[in-house]
């Protein structure tokens, strides 16, 4: 499902120039789940932007649902796009979109019927327990509210792979636990499904296969 | 609650653009873009139909003048010079039709230079032949000439001398009038352009997060064009209306030089041109094509960048 070959990625270009990771070769099966460990600065984004092909490794060789990122024409990547789902650092939801279209945008940009649209979009925010809120407009959300409904965001579309980057930063416990049955559920149905998290008390309450990195390079997988 | 999403959708503003495409300057700008164009349109069908008038008319025609008809030609089997003129007019090929003026007609036109008494002059009167031509090409002076060996003195006087000159002025008038054209299409594709661009960097962020959820250029290039589109094209008809009085005046003062001279003087809008109207109703459809192109060319160029 997932495979990287001797990975970097730096960014900028001239003087400015930023290695983020380097040297990662690890794989992951289809169904698996990973913790993503480290401390900040490690990479862990990064890492969680190369496998949801927002950015190209500038080393090694990367595959993604079997696709070698690297040699993949630029214009199929949209389509293994929509077969991953993201939960961003900082959410990254559209400020001028009430929560329910923010939560229906996955779907919509794959182009199904707005009647399935409505039907799974409701039924996704009324899981994440922002049924009353589907109108509200992300500033006027709490940062908690926003956190599930950039979840509900990245799970409407059942994706294949399923990368979350601190999901649990702005939850409180009741919270994260809720996070984390769905994150087993949709790993259970089959995605696979990586998080990364400094949370260590949610760690240790789900044991799971970790990749730990620091300072871009991959230290454990275990 | 759950209704308003569904009504929204078909028309989700999911990039934000109403506000970052939205201001009046895109439409303002194609609007006098389109004004310029509908000018320039008018300028150049106003000569173009100068030039076809001038060139069904005069220059086509020729004068021959045989000063002593009624001798016999140098080739006395021709019979009198202005028949042997004649005939060899009627033999040229290019020449449509050949006649000889009456007396009365003669005698018609001296009359403002000799007075009544051209009726009774004593003067012997030149053989006066009007000739129409197919085509303005003729070699005049190999036809005077061989008019000449015919019936000496004979003179071949073109009218399209100076129609030539004011058809190729009018020409000229003409080919600036779609220089300019192409340059109101280029300032106005780069005006989209600029909108585009400042667009595009406003909503950096949104276009990231969509291009994220696998939407394909195709999807984010036609949010842009739907909306370049829609303003050029209201932009587009704003300035064509709006150079609509200042055309069909154009086209009224045009009107005395192109039409019959026994037509009844137009009407304010009939005073347009068939053409010149179609010019008028294409120009917004033009402007939105440009609209179109170019945020679609802009907007892919861009998410070049994008992986
Ligand atoms: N867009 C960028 N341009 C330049 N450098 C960057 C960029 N994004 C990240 N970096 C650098 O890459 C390194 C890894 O950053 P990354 O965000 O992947 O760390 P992280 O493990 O996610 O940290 P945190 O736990 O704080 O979120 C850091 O040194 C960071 O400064
Ligand atoms: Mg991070």
């Amino acid at each position: 499902m997932i495979r990287l070959d001797g990975v970097g990625l730096t960014y900028g270009s001239g003087k400015t120039v930023t290695e983020a990771l380097r040297g990662l070769s690890f794989s992951v099966p289809e169904g698996g789940f990973r913790w993503l460990l480290g401390p900040s600065g490690a990479g862990k984004t990064s890492l969680l932007r190369l496998l949801q092909l927002a950015a190209r490794p500038t080393a090694g060789r990367l595959s993604v649902f079997e696709a070698d990122i690297g040699r993949t024409p630029r214009a199929a990547l949209p389509l293994l796009r929509r077969r991953i789902g993201m939960v961003f650092q900082d959410f990254r939801l559209l400020a001028h979109l009430s929560a329910f279209d923010n939560v229906a945008l996955p779907l919509r940009i794959a182009g199904r019927p707005e009647g399935q649209v409505r039907a799974d979009v409701t039924e996704m925010l009324r899981w994440v327990g922002l049924s009353r809120r589907s109108d509200a407009r992300p500033a006027e959300l709490s940062g908690g509210e926003q956190q599930r409904a950039a979840i509900a965001r990245a799970v409407v579309c059942r994706p294949g792979l399923l990368l979350a980057d601190e999901p649990t930063g702005n939850l409180d416990d009741t919270q994260a636990e809720r996070l984390m049955l769905l994150l087993k559920e949709m790993n259970r149905l089959g995605a696979t499904v990586l998080v990364a998290t400094h949370n260590a008390a949610l760690v240790a309450r789900h044991p799971a296969r970790a990749l730990r990195l620091d300072r871009g390079r991959l230290v454990a997988d275990e | 609650m759950s209704k308003a999403p569904s009504l929204r959708s078909s028309r989700l503003d999911d990039l934000g653009l109403r506000r970052a495409l939205g201001d009046g300057m895109l439409p303002l700008l194609v609007a006098a873009m389109a004004f310029l164009a509908a000018l320039a349109l008018a300028g150049s069908a106003g000569a173009a139909a100068l030039v076809r008038h001038w060139q069904q008319g005069a220059a086509t025609t020729l004068t021959v003048q045989v000063p002593t008809p009624l001798l016999a030609a140098t080739n006395a089997a021709a019979g009198t010079r202005l028949e042997a003129v004649l005939a060899l007019l009627h033999a040229s090929p290019g020449v449509t039709a050949a006649r000889a003026l009456s007396e009365q007609e003669l005698r018609a036109l001296l009359r403002p230079w000799l007075g009544e008494g051209a009726a009774a002059s004593p003067l012997p009167l030149p053989a006066v032949i009007a000739v129409r031509l197919a085509t303005d090409a003729a070699d005049l002076a190999d036809l005077q000439s061989r008019l000449a060996a015919l019936a000496p003195g004979t003179l071949v006087e073109s009218h399209g001398a100076w129609v030539h000159r004011l058809a190729l002025l009018a020409r000229s008038l003409q080919a600036c009038a779609w220089l300019a054209l192409a340059v109101v299409a280029a300032v106005a594709a780069a005006v989209v352009a600029v909108a585009t661009r400042a667009g595009l960097a406003a909503r950096r962020d949104a276009i990231e997060i969509v291009h994220g959820l696998g939407a394909a250029d195709t999807y984010i290039a036609a949010r842009f064009a739907a909306r370049t589109t829609r303003l050029a094209a209201l932009g587009g008809l704003v300035g064509s209306l709006a150079a609509l009085p200042a055309v069909a005046g154009l086209a009224m003062l045009a009107t005395p030089f192109v039409a019959a001279p026994a037509a009844p003087p137009p009407t304010f809008l009939a005073a347009l041109p068939g053409e010149l109207v179609l010019g008028l109703t294409a120009l917004p459809l033009f402007a939105a094509a440009i609209g179109f192109v170019t945020a679609q060319t802009t907007v892919r160029l861009w998410l070049r960048r994008l992986p």
